[in-house]
């Protein structure tokens, strides 16, 4: 086929231990956006390193031809060479060097090694009109949001005179509008004959823009769906992913709510760095007993800023509110505080701030509640060995073995070690903060399963979701957040996602209840 | 079962560090015609490098944390004069001064702590800032002059041997005990662990890799037993080592404490989150390090008879060589007791053995720098390979 852009024959890579890639066939037409999905741990990432050079010719089986020439790139440089661009999920942009600095970065428009930034800045003003960002090439990376960071990236790879763009879930920590932006701008582009891989989870978006999805299992390809041709359903596309259907996304729950445990009232927090910013303003929230609350918004709503707050103050200054625990006022003003007061939060970003990656996981798990393994300071490594063991198995965590280090886990399983970490703090609120992110199909039911296990032993659950279907899906009752307030509550079974976008969006305040 | 060969590759930094170890006194056994081992030598070597293992202890739990400290060996000086001016100048006795310097230690390392801890600001700045003014200090305590000697019972802190209780005639027999109640220990310590870990369904290593092991660690502890008994005798300063040694190995892969500043190490962020102070914490491992830095200048100014304006001169780098050399991350978050007191091991065969072959300072300092080098790229090496 003559518009066929890229084709990869028969990819096999092998890691220690692990076929990663299995006979893997993959082609690209062109001026086509390809969408490329599976569960974490499919393949995906992988064959996409073997593609643009990362993991260099000789390290895998097969052949690539991209343009009908066949290809064998040493490193990353020759693949951009031929036009062959990847956007990772975590940018790569240096957070203290201007928009222009950056992208130019390697690529410098210099001549005897001086650069002529004349023509930098230029150029750079020229390429972010082409991605719709009106930003001066001055302004500095560290200064703009993730949205504007990642149309930097794709104005970076368009810089490179990129054929082919791979983005690798470019939308994960964008907010619905810059995610949308994002999609137009790959569609701008298949106008103008660029194609675009996109790896996504969010199945919506695969089927808005894609032409083309290439579904990958457990390093092999099960199949290449054409959209143009059929009508391909979410629930078509969930079935290739985890090779049965899920009728369920979510797990059935009866719910059995009691009275309110724990309440917030009149909860204000001022940004940490400018004082004078409020990041949250007289919230008042109530958890039940065996209650799931929803906490929706947009991000930058302040969500997760209220969660931190109220978790021991970790975040925020000029903290005032009163927190009560089954009617009685509680003292949370330290973290540790808050954890003996039963309150725990599971953070957003796990590689960060929710593990230790050079350590065990049985290190991880222990590390919030060491006293419950201890006599006297002294830790009890067979009863440590004994209860996070237990914890593997009643959460299916995937490692070798629970001293394997955290951090050669898969995301998923990773996010399990942190549930793991605070279920063994035995809360009774639990905060879980984007519990699902970055993690794939199957792994989601397991945790939306773990959440409906805590409620039934009459834990409350405060969850924090950008994605709607999620928080309808697994809540009781749901709060909308929207700068730093919270402008309206409902209960799950009244909410649609048009119902809570029109609060989100809505501009002027509307309380009900 | 573990085979040998992966059970290598799993502990490929401490078996290599022990490896090491060994290759280079033998190389320095030959080269200096049997003097390295002899029992003076031996004698010597462990005075010698008393104060950096010391230090290592103190040393490492700051690595680990995350951060270094360099003033260490201003504070050995600091803490020396201090004690030579109140025992020679103002006589004190020199019990109340061995507790006044500790005391002190533990200021000069809380003022730091709390710089870095709570004030934020990075350790390489503040222990540099240290590292001028305790020095500054010294000399003006001394007036640039050295103060001396000291009463027989501070010296005994690190020259003095134990008392022998029974009448060996030349042999000390109260030492080849202490070895012959260590060993025991010692295979008691690891046929408990084996046990506990075959309980719970755990690999443990071959049998017979676990009698060789135990075999070669009686030999070793024997044998310098003998050795030390042939002599004098067990320096005081020695069984100082050990209790320090022990409780600092225990404490690091036994206790809350210790697990904490490793979480805190490895990612500071999520080690707050869990609930750990990490300001604190990070505040009481520099008090920690100004208590084991003074105990280490009181040892330094024992075993000189004197407080000198230079002592402790560089020291603070053979200490932090000896945690790197042992394995510790300069990122914080991985490194072992064991390993850092191998490391300083290492660099003191280094020193003494090449002193006796006469190999210049110049050289001396040449030699160490490439271990280190060494040292690390074996780390880096490792992990690139695993990874």
């Amino acid at each position: 086929m003559s518009d066929v852009i890229l084709e990869m024959r028969n990819i096999t890579k092998l890691f220690p231990g692990v076929k990663a890639l299995d006979n893997v066939s993959f082609s690209v037409r062109q001026g086509e956006i390809h969408a490329l999905v599976g569960e974490n741990g499919a393949g995906k990432s992988t064959l996409m390193n073997v593609l643009s050079g990362i993991y260099p010719y000789g390290t895998y089986h097969g052949e690539i031809y991209f343009q009908g020439k066949e290809c064998r790139f040493r490193d990353i440089t020759e693949s951009e060479k031929v036009g062959l661009v990847i956007i990772h999920q975590e940018l790569a942009l240096i957070p203290f060097l201007s928009v222009a600095e950056n992208l130019f970065l390697g690529n410098e428009r210099a001549k005897n090694g001086v650069i002529n930034w004349n023509e930098s800045i230029s150029k750079t003003a020229e390429l972010l009109n082409r991605v719709g960002l009106n930003e001066s090439p001055n302004t500095l990376i560290t200064n703009m949001g993730v949205g504007k960071q990642q149309l930097v990236e794709i104005a970076k790879a368009l810089a490179k005179e990129v054929k082919l763009l791979i983005l690798d879930e470019p939308t994960a920590s964008l907010n619905e509008t810059d995610s949308e932006k994002l999609l137009e701008l790959l569609l701008q582009f298949k106008e103008h004959g660029i194609s675009s891989i996109l790896i996504s989870h969010k199945l919506s978006e695969v089927n808005k823009v894609a032409d083309s999805i290439t579904i990958l299992r457990d390093g092999a390809t099960i199949e290449t769906l054409d959209c143009r041709k059929d009508n391909i359903t979410e629930d078509r596309i969930i079935r290739g992913m985890v090779g049965r259907d899920m009728t369920h996304r979510f797990p059935p729950r009866d719910s059995n709510i009691g009275e309110v445990i724990f309440e917030v009232r009149d909860w204000n927090v001022y940004h940490p760095l400018h004082e004078d910013r409020k990041v949250s303003t007289n919230v008042n929230i109530s958890i039940r007993k065996g209650e799931v609350v929803g906490l929706a918004g947009l991000m930058g709503a302040g969500r997760t800023e209220l969660a931190m707050s109220i978790f021991g103050r970790a975040y925020g200054t000029r903290i005032s509110g009163k927190a009560y625990k089954h009617g009685k006022e509680i003292d949370i003003s330290t973290i540790d505080k808050a954890i003996s007061n039963g309150i725990a939060y599971a953070t957003e970003d796990r590689k960060a701030y929710g593990l230790v990656l050079i350590q065990q996981v049985k290190n991880n798990i222990t590390l919030a509640n060491l006293e419950e393994i201890s006599t006297r300071q002294v830790i009890n490594e067979p009863q440590e060995m004994r209860v996070t063991s237990e914890y593997r198995d009643k959460l299916n965590i995937k490692c070798s073995s629970i001293q394997q280090l955290a951090l050669n886990l898969s995301g998923g399983n990773q996010q399990k070690v942190v549930l793991s970490k605070w279920l063994f703090a035995s809360p009774e609120i639990l905060i879980l903060d984007e519990p699902t992110r970055g993690i794939d199909v199957g792994a989601k039911y397991e945790i939306y399963t773990i959440i409906n296990r805590l409620v039934s032993e009459g834990k409350g659950v405060v969850l924090i979701s950008s994605e709607l279907p999620e928080i309808l899906g697994v809540c009781d009752r749901v709060y909308v957040m929207r700068d730093g307030k919270i402008v309206g509550e409902m209960p799950a079974n009244e909410a649609s996602q048009e119902k809570v976008m029109k609060y989100i969006m809505t501009q002027q305040e509307v309380v009900e209840q | 079962m573990k085979t040998l060969s992966t059970l290598f590759k799993n502990n490929v930094r401490e078996y290599g560090m022990l490896i090491a170890l060994v290759a280079v006194m033998v190389f320095f056994q030959v080269q200096t015609n049997g003097v390295l081992m002899k029992p003076v030598n031996l004698t010597n070597l462990v005075l010698q490098n008393s104060y950096v293992i010391t230090m290592a202890l103190g040393m490492l739990l700051i690595i680990v944390s995350g951060w270094i400290d360099l003033s260490v060996g201003s504070v050995v000086a600091v803490v020396g004069a201090l004690a030579g001016v109140l025992i020679v100048r103002y006589d004190v006795n020199w019990v109340v001064v061995v507790a006044i310097s500790l005391l002190v230690g533990a200021a000069i390392g809380a003022f730091q702590g709390y710089w870095v801890a709570y004030l934020k600001i990075p350790s390489f700045i503040v222990t540099l800032a240290g590292f001028l003014m305790f020095r500054g200090l010294t000399i003006a305590l001394l007036r640039g002059e050295s103060v001396g000697p000291f009463p027989r019972g501070f010296q005994n802190i690190s020259s003095g041997f134990i008392p022998d209780f029974f009448n060996g005639d030349g042999f000390h027999i109260t030492t080849m005990l202490i070895g012959v109640i260590l060993s025991v220990l010692l295979i008691w310590l690891d046929m408990r662990t084996r046990k506990n870990q075959q309980k719970y369904g755990f690999e443990v290593t071959p049998f017979y890799f676990f009698v060789a092991k135990n075999t070669g660690l009686t030999a070793a502890v024997m044998i310098f037993s003998y050795l030390m008994a042939s002599y004098k005798g067990l320096p005081n300063v020695l069984i100082l080592l050990f209790v320090l040694i022990a409780a600092y190995a225990f404490m690091t892969s036994q206790t809350v404490i210790g697990r904490r500043i490793y979480a805190m190490g490895g990612n500071v962020k999520a080690a707050m989150l869990s609930g750990v102070n990490t300001t604190r914490l990070l505040f009481y491992t520099f008090v920690n390090m100004g208590v084991l830095a003074a105990l280490a200048g009181l040892i330094v100014a024992a075993r000189l008879n004197s407080s000198t304006p230079n002592a402790g001169d560089g020291m603070e780098l053979d200490v932090i060589a000896a945690c790197f050399i042992g394995g510790a991350s300069p990122t914080g978050g991985v490194g072992k007791v064991i390993g850092a007191v191998v490391g300083a091991f290492l660099i003191g065969v280094l020193n003494n053995g090449m002193s006796i072959m006469g190999v210049g300072i110049d050289w001396q300092k040449v030699v160490k720098g490439i271990v280190l080098l060494l040292a690390v790229l074996f780390d880096v090496y490792n992990k690139n390979k695993s990874n």
